[in-house]
């Protein structure tokens, strides 16, 4: 029955903190391991290998944007940073790393939990389809994106936002909405998520990144998928 | 010639030339140069006018002295050969005759250009005889006309004597030396009369004229290009040094002047350099400064907000399971989860404040609908509204109201206005209105609540000000958001003012420029105490004080990094 349960590795230096987590992920049905220091992040991620990474942005050994960097390039495991910081410039920086989304300290546990179960959340039934935006070719089940056969590796996370703008080629989606659909936030969220993850999934699928062609942006609404 | 012009030419030729002396005036003004090149130029023509004029009258004089003397000398020698001619030769009859024989032989012995003028020492002349006692119309040899009356009435005395004066020949205006000596003949008196013309020297005079005014002319633009070159060499540097000096004030901090030699000017530079390193290095310890305090600001951060997580997140665990433990035991987790709350915003507006203060804060700006805006945070507001009993009415305009700003402060200040209003209103309608012109755009907060005291308007800026310390805040305002919020107005270049009168209610209004980096002068919406003609609430007591209103414009045109409320005035 463990064995089912969802992995979370916590990489946090705060003892307290780190149990803290431990103990509400577990209370909400998560499997979890905890590091203390950035060195040992990578190669815990490697042994355990977890369904989730909630890391701490400041931590001791390594900094956590290096860990998440390191991590992103080994793994598209999903990342949720863990950041005392407001500051803009960090947020990016953050994500631009690598992380998948991010929760300011002080949150609450429920807010937490939310984060994680969205991107933990696996549509289990898909159905057998198979999308494509120009020469690019998705297989949704089997979460794989070609380019002439040849395969682009992505982070659940943009294939998420790469089969969201596939669905519904006509459609225009605002930053809202992708957050709504792909991060799974109800409320407004921090657009620049959106911003960062259609750069980083536009340096993989594009073969000009400044001249896209299958991840359209409409300017001053959002963002559109290119022609079939 | 003007008053024959038409009216519209002569305006039009008046407002050039009044442009050109607007012109020249401002060039006058700002070149030192100009200036001392004029004064140069102005100095050396009077020194110079002066000079020629005494040279010249110094070289008039002189030569005319000359030519008086020598011209003496001749008349008194010819007087004498002319005396010799008459002696003995009886005058009674053809004197006339008598008279050109005399001349003539007085012309003979000379080199005579035409028959009756001579050569002398003193230069050619023409000589006249006349037989003064004749009265009126006397016997006379040579052109007598030219002969002055006064100088005739003087040698009619027998003396001799001699004049200047000018006559008029067919060759023109004839400037003479006039000399007459009565002659001593045995039977008359007979007088003599020497005329030399001047032409000779009144050429050298205009020579001498011409090269005054030819070399006093070269000798002023001389002086005005010497002038000019050393007033550059002075004034180049200092030009020099201002353009170092404004490119440094535009942050060019690496900017120095060259130093070359030992003078003034090289030591101008060498002070104006250390000036420059002394601010520089200033401004480099002040950034120095800024950057730790950014550094402290989130380290404070992350060690206030790890723990803060750890605590919160405890409580929250405890929190949901307060159905298992005691009345007291569960109200105080409620009461540990309450409070956390207000610590949690506590602590998230004193980081605001002091990366404010630091300087620190960065500004996202984007292009977008302050409508949206207004709109999201009111519709956020309202839940806490309703449960108020408070009405929102919300006045938007139906086009796009499009500005630069940072959406997130923007959402902040509106925040904490309505939170603000909501606490203060007293349960009656919040009006929110919101406005633009081509320059600005603005957001009016109203409510119709306690209002504030006189002097309470300088205040409501003021860090943790609290108008009536006994009111409990319903929305855990913790005493920062409106200082935050003129911050964040500062931020965008924009102003925040307030009105309140004790009893009527207060309004704030958020004014942004549309595009950042351009100054406001106006509000599109009025606060009520602008809008007096305006019905915002009828049926107002007469009695009551006068609005009081703070404007804050002033205060926003310099970046104020001390206490808020200082710079209110």
């Amino acid at each position: 029955m463990s064995g089912m349960k969802p992995r979370v590795l916590v990489v946090d230096d705060d003892p307290a903190l780190a149990e803290m987590l431990t103990i509400v992920l577990r209370g909400e049905g998560f499997d979890t391991a905890v590091v203390n220091d950035g060195t040992r992040a990578l190669p815990a991620m490697r042994e355990l290998k977890p369904d989730l990474v909630l890391l701490d942005l400041m931590l001791p050994g390594m900094n956590g944007i290096d860990v998440c960097k390191a991590m992103r390039a080994e793994s598209g495991v999903p990342i949720v940073m863990l950041t005392a910081k407001s500051d803009t410039v960090d947020i990016v920086l953050g994500l631009e790393s690598g992380a998948d989304d991010y929760v300011v300290k002080p949150f609450k546990p429920k807010e937490l939990v939310a984060r994680v179960r969205a991107r933990l959340r696996r549509t289990d039934a898909e159905p057998a389809e198979e999308l494509s935006i120009g020469d690019v070719a998705i297989d949704v089940p089997g979460h794989q994106v070609t380019r002439d056969g040849a395969s682009i590796a992505l982070t659940p996370l943009e294939f998420d936002l790469l089969v969201a703008l596939a669905r519904k080629p006509r459609q225009v989606f605002t930053r809202e909405v992708l957050l709504e659909q792909v991060w799974g936030y109800r409320h407004a969220a921090d657009t620049r998520l959106v911003n960062v993850h259609v750069q980083r999934l536009r340096s993989k699928v594009e073969k000009d990144p400044e001249h896209p062609e299958v991840v359209l942006t409409v300017r001053g609404v959002g963002y559109k998928a290119g022609p079939p | 010639m003007t008053r024959a012009t038409p009216p519209a030419a002569f305006v039009a030729a008046a407002a050039w030339l009044r442009g050109q002396w607007e012109e020249f005036t401002s060039l006058w003004r700002r070149s030192l140069q100009l200036r001392v090149v004029a004064s140069t130029l102005a100095l050396s023509s009077v020194m110079l006018l002066v000079l020629g004029l005494v040279l010249q009258t110094q070289i008039t004089d002189g030569l005319l002295r000359a030519k008086t003397e020598a011209a003496t000398k001749q008349a008194f020698a010819s007087r004498d050969q002319v005396a010799a001619e008459l002696v003995g030769v009886d005058l009674t009859d053809d004197v006339v005759g008598r008279f050109d024989n005399a001349l003539n032989a007085l012309a003979n012995p000379l080199v005579g250009s035409d028959g009756d003028a001579a050569v002398s020492g003193a230069g050619t002349f023409t000589a006249v005889l006349v037989d003064g006692d004749a009265g009126v119309n006397p016997p006379h040899s040579g052109l007598l006309e030219e002969v002055p009356d006064e100088l005739a009435a003087d040698v009619l005395k027998n003396q001799p004597a001699q004049k200047i004066h000018t006559v008029s020949r067919e060759t023109g205006e004839v400037t003479l030396v006039a000399v007459g000596v009565p002659v001593s003949t045995p039977s008359r008196a007979v007088q003599l009369y020497l005329l030399f013309p001047l032409t000779s020297e009144q050429q050298t005079l205009q020579l001498v004229q011409n090269t005054l005014l030819l070399g006093g002319l070269l000798l002023t633009l001389l002086l005005a290009g010497i002038a000019s070159l050393v007033t550059r060499q002075v004034v180049t540097p200092v030009r020099q040094a201002a353009e170092v000096a404004e490119r440094f004030a535009d942050g060019h901090l690496d900017e120095r002047m060259p130093v070359t030699g030992e003078d003034d000017v090289a030591r101008l530079a060498v002070s104006f350099n250390e000036m420059a390193g002394s601010i520089q290095r200033q401004i480099r310890q002040l950034e120095e400064f800024g950057a730790l305090q950014r550094r402290f600001t989130s380290d404070v951060s992350h060690e206030l907000r790890t723990p803060l997580t750890t605590v919160r997140m405890a409580a929250d665990t405890i929190h949901d399971y307060r159905e298992d433990l005691s009345p007291a035991l569960a109200r105080s987790s409620e009461l540990l989860v309450d409070e956390l709350d207000r610590f949690e915003s506590l602590l998230g507006d004193l980081l605001e404040i002091s990366r404010l203060d630091a300087g620190v804060a960065d500004l996202a700006v984007e292009t977008l609908d302050l409508r949206g805006v207004v709109r999201t945070v009111v519709t956020a507001v309202r839940p806490l509204a309703a449960h108020n009993g408070t009405e929102i009415e919300l006045t938007m305009p139906d086009s796009e109201v499009t500005a630069e700003f940072d959406q997130r402060r923007v959402a902040r200040i509106l925040r904490n206005l309505l939170g603000n209003a909501l606490d203060h209103g007293e349960g009656r309608p919040i009006q929110v209105r919101l406005g633009a012109d081509e320059h600005a755009v603005a957001v009016l907060v109203r409510d119709f609540g306690v209002g504030l005291r006189d002097g309470e308007g300088e205040l409501v800026f003021n860090r943790f000000w609290r108008a009536d310390p006994s009111r409990n805040r319903r929305t855990g305002g913790t005493g920062l958001g409106l200082s935050i919020s003129l911050e964040d107005a500062r931020l965008h270049g924009g102003w925040l003012d307030v009105w309140g009168e004790q009893g009527v209610g207060a309004a704030f209004r958020l004014t942004l420029p549309r595009l950042q980096g351009t100054e406001l002068v106006h509000s599109p919406v009025p606060l009520p105490s602008e809008a007096a003609a305006e019905p915002v609430e009828p049926a107002r007591d007469a009695t009551q004080e006068p609005h009081l209103t703070t404007v804050l414009h002033d205060t926003y045109e310099v970046p104020v990094r001390e206490g808020v409320g200082e710079g209110q005035r």
